[in-house]
């Protein structure tokens, strides 16, 4: 099949716009700035393309191109996307084109910015598509050391200093990671003993790892590792305190794609790995999950509400709503796997749109302190709406992506856990205290003379409003748009006759 | 006696020749004009290691004197990682050496004998010859460490390394004697197959003794002690010589050691739990050690200490005599070898040029380095990146095949330790890393880098990027190198 090279096309278009900017001179930081939405929106276009060409009836991995890469251990170069990756891959792209725009006024060593953030982009780009263990660990890794170098040259020091905040966010991450390849390997042993025994090659595909039977002590294990690493990503508690340091500390660009789609690795990974590979794992586990998301949710939530800086706030909510995946990956139901892909989808557009706005608000009145802010609606508009968007997709607004996403989650938890269902829709109740006290007071009440002089965002800084918004509102009021793709994503994937499996299991006296 | 063939000793030959060439050329020429020893070094490794890639692929295999000397593929595939550090070291200490203010004429010969002493070692398929490798490359080592005569911290290097690495061959001297009592024989299958399933007290103690003389090679903990010293005090070059090419020459002959031992009952019983226990403590205490340093070459000489660690592991994976194992512990022993020589190379190079323009290997030192020097920034963070096993760097490959084979051989608690501690190592890397691109270093100059440099920087740049990428070139390489110890 000819589409098989979409995929590596997506993939090499921001490296290509990378290697330009290599060779421009650092001055031009104009070229370099276009050079790198040319790039990412050459990705974004493609992933646009494949979103609508992926043929939905079929379903399973589609445009997929595999080809030997390291033939002694078996690692394939493998791309493909199915209905769970195909959303987190336009998710990256989306926020990847709307980040370019979002730090459109850097000035500060421009070229090695727009070069780390390519590679940023390319990295959780090559995480989603591909379908090889080995390549899905080795993108994923890509991605930490330019965040950590991206923190501590543009970041900001507030509460914590962006040299603590860069360390601390990359020590977690890397520490989870180490549990993650220690999983990986055992994973690999076990499979390739297996395959041995049936006389094939050792293998790290998805797809084959997912066929073989593992022993129950060995998925619960194996589970616990991965849960770990994963867990620490998606800032599971109590591993998520790097998390609103991070982002504090971090540039717009990079809390942008870091909430928006790095942390989704950690359910992406949960459930292509977790869920499909050891699915026994998985169902023993759950009720931990389960636990620990109440606590995500609620706990987060509560610190959300006192905070003063403005990107505690959202990075406190991002905590809060990934508590919302987790429970929806503890509950092993269809409905609530769906709800989970579009979750992670819902919330990494609108957390994206809520940083750049906040990066605009800083950028412009270089605070982010809540109550030094105030009345901005009167002065910049714009802003004011988007930042209002942001706000209101994430206390789950009907006519918002994040509504549909929020219901089918707790549709598909309520029919196997009822509490925590109903915990966690309380949960949106604090979720919206915290939201609607912010907008109430950065964007409204009395007109605040010290601000006049901010003018409203225009040109190239208002692509990732109008770009983010239209797909928060477009998903939100035609979600076949993006539930169809996940449908066929969560229905055809085998996850049907895995989560048989684990039913039985459950019978068969596991609890 | 009579199918003695010399030809095949081609390497080995040329490399002495050569060695006591330029010591003679280097005497001959009046000493301003020593300028042209550089690129007959350069043509002179490049042409050996020509021939030693040929050699590899399509040469000849045999054993010399009834295996005294090893002629194989794995001997050949550390010549080839010999030949490539050194070639780097002297293109990376052409400034270096121009700077000296006498003796310059001596410093390529001795690392071309130094690297004839690790091809020795290397090919050594007798205790004696691997000991008259094995002191060549140190009593060569001795000099090039002392090589500034007027520098006190480099004399001092140079008398510590001249009494601990004495101690050491000492020991390693004793534990070959005993072994002698004990079989009869100085030669490594004739002495597994002798020791059989023995484990008398002076069976272990021998073994131990032979640990004790490799290991203070590839400075294992308990045998670290000299190495943060003498990488400080010695040249920067000759550090990066001392931290990649001869550690590489203690792995060669610990891997042929080990893997005919692994007949006789003695060794898996004892050395195993032993060489695992050191392991385990390599990687802790040196990376935990390495944080705190404020010196450049400090840091990573205990980084170095760590990475033997890891390497450790892979012999360690060689635990049950079969094919398939032998190949995956030796496979990732050489693959790894490789890129910590390229890693290291990138890494030292860096120091090596920023010592020279700023005459301080402080880590604090390499302030803005990023904008003073954009090219050695990049190579620093990827050199040490690599080093900690980040991908898409060779380094993350390399740990993946080196902990998986432990793994398989059920293991699992070692590469636990290993994965963390690659983790933590990534703290301080990140150190340098951070001092490089978050300040601005005013105040200091900017320092571009040129020639041989800014070769060598990108070369090592290049490769460690590539084999992180695409890795099965190398990989079938270090396979076939193992398959042939094997046969």
């Amino acid at each position: 099949m000819s589409n098989s090279f979409i995929l590596p096309m997506t993939l090499l278009a921001p490296i290509l716009a990378l290697l330009i900017i290599v060779f421009l001179p650092r001055e031009e930081t104009k070229t370099i700035k276009i050079v790198a939405a040319l790039g990412t929106f050459m990705a974004l276009a493609l992933s646009v393309y494949l979103f609508f060409a992926y043929d939905r009836s079929v379903g399973g991995m589609q445009f997929a191109l595999t080809i030997p890469w390291i033939r002694d251990i078996g690692v394939n170069l493998g791309f493909g996307v199915d209905g769970i990756s195909l959303p987190m891959l336009l998710l990256t792209n989306l926020i990847g084109f709307t980040a370019v725009y979002s730090s459109w006024n850097i000035e500060n060593r421009v070229k090695d910015f727009f070069v780390l953030l390519l590679i940023l982009i390319t990295g959780v780009m090559g995480t989603f598509i591909a379908t090889d263990l080995f390549i899905f660990f080795l993108c994923y890794e890509i991605v930490v050391i330019p965040i950590y170098i991206m923190v501590i040259i543009w970041g900001s020091t507030k509460r914590v200093s962006k040299e603590y905040a860069g360390m601390k966010l990359t020590i977690y991450l890397l520490i989870g990671s180490a549990f993650m390849l220690v999983a990986m390997v055992a994973l690999y042993l076990n499979a390739a003993n297996q395959l041995a025994a049936m006389g094939k090659g050792p293998t790290f595909m998805f797809a084959q790892l997912a066929q073989l039977h593992y022993d129950q002590s060995f998925q619960i294990v194996v589970f616990a590792l991965f849960l770990f690493g994963f867990g620490s990503l998606i800032s599971m508690f109590p591993f998520h305190s790097w998390s609103p340091d991070g982002y504090a500390g971090a540039p717009t660009a990079v809390s942008m794609i870091h909430a928006g789609v790095l942390k989704k690795i950690g359910g992406y990974g949960l459930i292509r790995l977790g869920v499909l590979v050891l699915p026994l794992g998985a169902r023993f586990w759950a009720p931990v999950i389960a636990v620990l998301a109440i606590i995500n949710i609620l706990y987060a939530a509560f610190i959300a509400l006192a905070q003063k800086d403005l990107k505690y706030v959202v990075g406190y909510s991002s905590v809060s709503h990934m508590g919302n995946v987790l429970l929806a990956i503890a509950a092993l139901n269809m409905t609530s796997l769906d709800g989970a892909v579009a979750m992670m989808f819902a919330h990494g557009v609108m957390a994206a749109l809520f940083f750049s706005m906040i990066g605009f608000v800083y950028e412009k009145t270089h605070t982010r302190n809540i109550a030094d802010l105030g009345g901005l609606a009167h002065q910049m508009p714009r802003l004011a709406t988007g930042f209002m968007i942001a706000g209101l997709a994430g206390l789950g607004l009907p006519g918002t992506v994040n509504f549909i996403a929020e219901f089918t989650i707790f549709n598909g938890v309520a029919k196997v856990m009822p509490v925590p269902a109903i915990l966690a829709v309380i949960g949106i109740i604090f979720t919206a205290v915290y939201t609607l006290r912010v907008i109430a007071n950065v964007l409204f009440g009395p007109r605040r003379s010290e601000w006049d002089h901010l003018k409203d965002i225009r040109g190239p800084e208002l692509v990732p409003l109008v770009v983010l918004a239209f797909v928060i509102f477009g998903t939100g009021i035609f979600p076949n748009i993006l539930f169809q793709v996940i449908d066929s994503g969560v229905y055809s994937s085998g996850l049907a006759k895995v989560l048989e499996t684990v039913g039985q299991a459950t019978i068969g006296g596991l609890f | 006696m009579a199918n003695f063939n010399f030809a095949l000793l081609t390497p080995e030959i040329v490399m002495a020749v050569l060695s006591l060439g330029l010591l003679v050329i280097g005497l001959l020429i009046p000493p301003g004009e020593r300028k042209g020893m550089f690129p007959l070094t350069v043509f002179a490794l490049l042409g050996t290691l020509a021939y030693t890639f040929y050699d590899f692929f399509y040469g000849e295999r045999a054993a010399f004197l009834q295996g005294m000397y090893m002629h194989d593929q794995f001997a050949g595939y550390f010549k080839i990682l010999f030949l490539i550090a050194a070639l780097l070291v002297v293109l990376s200490s052409k400034g270096y050496v121009e700077k000296l203010p006498a003796n310059r004429g001596e410093f390529y010969p001795l690392i071309m004998a130094a690297t004839l002493g690790m091809m020795l070692m290397a090919g050594a398929g007798d205790l004696i010859t691997m000991y008259v490798g094995l002191e060549l490359m140190t009593i060569t080592f001795f000099i090039l460490v002392a090589y500034r005569t007027n520098d006190g911290k480099a004399s001092e290097a140079g008398i510590k390394y001249l009494v601990l690495a004495s101690a050491s061959s000492a020991i390693l001297l004793y534990g070959i004697s005993i072994i002698y009592g004990l079989t009869g024989s100085t030669q490594m299958f004739m002495i597994a197959q002798a020791l059989g399933s023995d484990t008398s007290p002076a069976t272990i103690l021998a073994t131990v003794f032979l640990l004790a003389g490799i290991g203070f090679k590839i400075s294992l903990i308990p045998f670290h002690l000299w190495a943060p010293d003498i990488y400080e005090g010695a040249p920067t070059p000759v550090t990066a010589f001392l931290a990649v090419a001869s550690k590489a020459a203690g792995f060669a002959v610990l891997i042929r050691f080990y893997l005919l031992m692994m007949y006789s009952q003695t060794f898996v019983q004892t050395g195993q739990t032993l060489l695992l226990v050191l392991a385990a403590i390599t990687m802790i205490v040196g990376n935990l050690v390495a944080i705190p340093q404020t010196n450049i070459k400090r840091m990573l000489a205990y980084s170095s200490i760590a990475q033997a660690g890891y390497i450790l592991i892979g012999v360690i994976a060689v635990s049950v005599p079969a094919v398939s194992t032998f190949v995956g512990g030796i496979k990732a022993v050489l693959f790894y070898a490789m890129i910590y020589v390229f890693a290291n190379m990138g890494a030292f190079t860096v120091a090596t040029h920023v010592a020279q323009a700023q005459g301080s290997d402080e880590i604090k030192d390499f302030a803005g380095l990023a904008k003073r020097s954009p090219l050695a920034a990049v190579v620093m963070t990827a050199s040490v990146l690599s080093l900690a096993g980040i991908p898409p760097l060779a380094g993350f490959v390399g740990k993946f095949y080196l902990f998986s084979a432990v793994m398989d051989q059920g293991y699992v608690w070692i590469a636990y330790v290993g994965f963390v501690m690659s983790m933590i190592s990534v703290y301080y890397y990140l150190g340098v890393v951070k001092v490089m691109y978050s300040t601005e270093g005013e105040g200091l100059p900017d320092i571009p880098v040129h020639g041989a440099t800014k070769f060598t920087l990108v070369f090592t740049l290049i490769t460690t990027l590539v084999l992180g990428i695409y890795p099965t070139p190398l990989v079938q390489m270090a396979i076939s190198a193992a398959s042939s110890l094997v046969k």
